[in-house]
């Protein structure tokens, strides 16, 4: 018996130590040197967005845009290869969904599908529509799609992370979430500005462009594009169409760096373009062959500027000067070096906590922890006399537990995770209250202060079990089917059933146990 | 110290006909309350944008109002949250598409009208889609806890226990929703998230009472099961009163200082735990006895 007693206190004390090491980093702020080079445990408890205040994003992927672009890409590719191949008499058109294949002659037919089958494996005939006679009809294979699906799932996700790091908050947060959805998280958003500042950053799909403007017949096919300039006197953003030819000469996918340059007293502030090697062979060619002409470099289908080239420009530098603030120029920088989008991302679900009601909502939570569990602690004094001091003393135990808990899975505190707390507190109890209750019928029947102890706790388990087990139930399911501050507030409830019957059952029965053991429990006071 | 006497012996069962009668007309009021005005859905599961500010100076909605005129919100309710005319719940409807559009031009305009007096506190803005999602899942997750809870109940006791703990559940997510209709609190996550812990409290403390039916039948086989189903709950009347008592006391505290965010959480598991706690004693309690009761006149019958 006495052996016994001496186990469990030794694992009671070794869970406490253990509490103690993972609390540490949530009390310091700053962990000393050895803490961590001793490998010792570094992860706190974070608050959640509603407590601290930040801004939460969930952003679908345009899916359709998606493949839209790959559609517009195969049907450029096709005739490129065609023409290489030297297949005459074999003209590419996209009607929807479709690539057709129109040829003249078998002889165009058989070479086209010769083409198609050994570099066009991702275009199938399967559930494509019949194509009419010398026709070939493709659409794009399952596996196309889901690869389709997949990069452009894989390259916002990076592409946005990117952007958010430089947008310079720690702790930011970007995840893929559900199929085809992200989620972004930053907290500490400070005022409307730098969230707007922010939304914008995610959502510009950033595809730089350079063309030429167009000059009478020679240019071929053209395309108008709106451009923004700012009158002079009214300070009005004003839009003016420009003509250009329809051939892009170059995209942003060679830009190597962007960096923001300040403004000076000629101009405003602007952002310097690094291209790559190949960029910048490319640009002095392009610069080189058509000096006298005016480039167009285009953001997203809007025309930021259209210089001269005055001569041909080598050392692969380019900038983009407009009529921006420091700000808009800072987020231009930054988009163009992070990269383009694969697709336009909107925004389905926006939730942004201003960092004043997050400190309400801590100091008010807080508040009614503290004042409820008073109760709750006093309550239990004055009703179960020695056996309340016992559960005070475990419900204590089991607060530290608890939060030792959530430090050691790094899991965030939400307003409805406090609130799980509370809750928490008030039922832990109720473990106590069950096994006092039993003492106090076995007491009645006049049984020995041993009996007493052993059947109080004998008869009151199955009961704690199995009305912990459902409401532990119930919490898993919340944190299946919940999301944000609800998981949060599921975690706080089934961490603290773990701890609640650890402490309420097991610790104040070795109480009892030890005193037993030591003859000194003559009387129950319950 | 006894709150309750140790002797205690009311007789509960006999007066079920009342209770239950009586739950039963509750459960059908709420049921027409549930058809007829339904839950106020918050944003969560109906979509929408709700922005609160609040203002240095007291405010009218009028004049809140006035500052966002232009933009022709659909559906505008201005609330004002405090009551005491500075913090204000703007609720509207917005576009599937980019949602942070129509929010963002509310906050410009309501810093336009009133400078730098108005804070926004807290924006939240959710897509037809994303709220569609969310109903689909709050509605799975309490129908596979009812579900979860009936089975644990029924592998771990007796289906009858099963049965009358998940009408006692039943009950109380019905009376609930009532309270919750007629307060017109917002239905959102959090009430969600509230609601599923009335549920698992409910079959706690069913369980309490089944515990102590299945035990006392173990020691007296002899006496009809009426009188150990009476006799069970009378001996666990002072623990029922005392935990939910308590469980009931930091609740109010959550209530009364925990904030206006959490006070229709708070205010779900209040009215949950007190209907958790009338109802293992009114409600679980019959049905265990009718099924025991049809049962053995089937038996006669035959």
């Amino acid at each position: 018996m006495a052996k016994g007693i001496l186990y469990r206190a030794l694992l009671v004390l070794v869970l406490t130590v253990g509490a103690l090491i993972y609390l540490v980093p949530t009390i310091v702020g700053t962990l000393p040197e050895w803490w961590t080079t001793l490998l010792l445990p570094s992860r706190k408890i974070s608050l959640g967005l509603d407590l601290r205040g930040g801004a939460h994003l969930l952003l679908s992927i345009d899916m359709d845009a998606a493949i839209e672009k790959a559609l517009d890409q195969n049907t450029d590719e096709l005739s490129r290869v065609l023409r290489e191949e030297k297949v005459a008499g074999a003209t590419v058109v996209r009607v929807e969904k479709t690539l057709r294949v129109r040829t003249v002659n078998p002889e165009a037919k058989l070479g086209a599908e010769k083409v198609l089958s050994d570099q066009f494996s991702h275009l199938t005939t399967e559930k494509a529509p019949t194509p009419a006679e010398g026709e070939i009809a493709r659409i794009l294979s399952d596996k196309e799609l889901i690869r389709i699906h997949d990069y452009a799932v894989d390259q916002s996700l990076e592409t946005i992370r990117n952007r958010v790091d430089q947008f310079g908050v720690a702790e930011a947060v970007v995840q893929r979430q559900g199929g085809q959805d992200i989620l972004v998280q930053v907290p500490g958003i400070q005022d409307n500005k730098q969230l707007e500042e922010l939304k914008k950053l995610i959502k510009t799909l950033a595809v730089l462009e350079f063309r030429l403007v167009a000059e009478g017949e020679k240019s071929g096919e053209t395309i108008i594009l709106q451009g923004q300039e700012r009158e002079p006197l009214s300070g009005k953003m004003q839009r003016i169409p420009y003509t250009l030819e329809k051939k892009v000469l170059m995209t942003g996918d060679l830009v190597q760096d962007a960096r923001l340059r300040p403004s000076s007293d000629l101009e405003g502030p602007y952002v310097e373009l690094v291209l790559n090697d190949r960029g910048a062979r490319q640009f002095e060619k392009i610069t080189g062959d058509n000096v006298g002409r005016r480039l167009a470099i285009i953001l997203d289908k809007t025309v930021y500027s259209a210089p001269n080239i005055r001569e041909r420009i080598g050392g692969g530098r380019a900038s983009i000067t407009g009529n921006f603030d420091i700000a808009e120029a800072r987020s231009l920088a930054i988009v163009l070096r992070a990269g383009a989008l694969p697709a336009p991302v909107t925004i389905v679900e926006e939730r942004t906590v201003g960092p004043s009601l997050g400190q309400d909502s801590i100091r008010q939570g807080m508040l009614s922890f503290i004042l409820g569990g008073s109760f709750v602690i006093v309550f239990m004094l004055i009703y179960y006399k020695m056996a309340g001091l016992l559960a005070d003393a475990a419900v204590v135990l089991n607060m530290f537990l608890l939060m030792a808990a959530l430090a050691a899975f790094g899991a965030t505190l939400t307003l409805p995770g406090i609130a799980g707390m509370v809750l928490t507190i008030g039922m832990a109890v109720d473990a106590n209250v069950l096994i006092a209750e039993r003492m106090r019928e076995e007491l009645r029947l006049g049984k020995s202060v041993r009996a007493v102890v052993e059947s109080g706790y004998e008869r009151a388990l199955p009961a704690i079990l199995d009305s912990n087990i459902t409401t532990f139930l119930s919490g898993l399911i919340l944190f299946q089917f919940g999301s944000g501050p609800v998981k949060g507030f599921a975690v706080a409830l089934c961490l603290g059933i773990i701890t609640t019957v650890f402490t309420a059952v097991f610790c104040t029965r070795l109480v009892y146990d030890y005193l037993l053991a030591r003859r000194s429990l003559t009387t129950l006071s319950v | 110290m006894e709150l309750i006497p140790h002797n205690i012996n009311v007789d509960f069962v006999g007066k079920r006909l009342f209770f239950v009668l009586m739950s039963a007309g509750i459960n059908l009021l709420s049921i027409i309350l549930l058809l007829t005005w339904g839950f106020n859905y918050g944003v969560d599961f109906a979509g929408g944008t709700v922005v609160e500010a609040r203002f240095q100076q007291p405010t009218t909605p009028e004049a809140i109002d006035q500052a966002v005129k232009t933009l022709a919100l659909e559906d505008l309710s201005i609330q004002d949250l405090g009551r005491d005319n500075t913090t204000y719940l703007l609720r509207f409807k917005q576009g599937e598409q980019n949602v942070d559009i129509a929010n963002t031009a509310v906050r410009t305009a309501l810093a336009t009208a009133f400078k730098e007096t108005v804070e926004i506190l807290r924006v939240e803005a959710v897509g037809a889609k994303v709220s569609g999602r969310l109903r689909q899942q709050g509605f799975l997750a309490v129908t596979f806890a009812t579900l979860f809870m009936g089975l644990y109940i029924t592998f771990r006791f007796e289906w009858r226990f099963g049965v009358g703990a998940v009408i006692a559940l039943l009950h109380d997510v019905l009376v609930v929703t009532g309270v919750l209709i007629l307060t017109q609190t917002p239905f959102d996550l959090t009430v969600l998230a509230a609601m599923l812990t009335v549920v698992g409290f409910s079959v706690h403390d069913t369980i309490i009472v089944s515990d102590r039916v299945r035990e006392n039948l173990r020691k007296i086989r002899r006496t009809n099961l009426s009188e150990v189903i009476n006799r069970s709950i009378n001996e666990t009347l002072s623990r029922t009163i005392i935990t939910s008592g308590t469980a009931l006391m930091v609740l109010i505290a959550l209530y009364v200082i925990g904030g206006h965010v959490i006070r229709p959480f708070a205010l779900t598991m209040i009215v949950g735990f007190i209907t958790g706690t009338y109802s293992s004693i009114y409600i679980a309690a019959p049905v265990v006895l009718y099924f025991e009761q049809s049962l053995t006149s089937q038996r006669k019958v035959a």
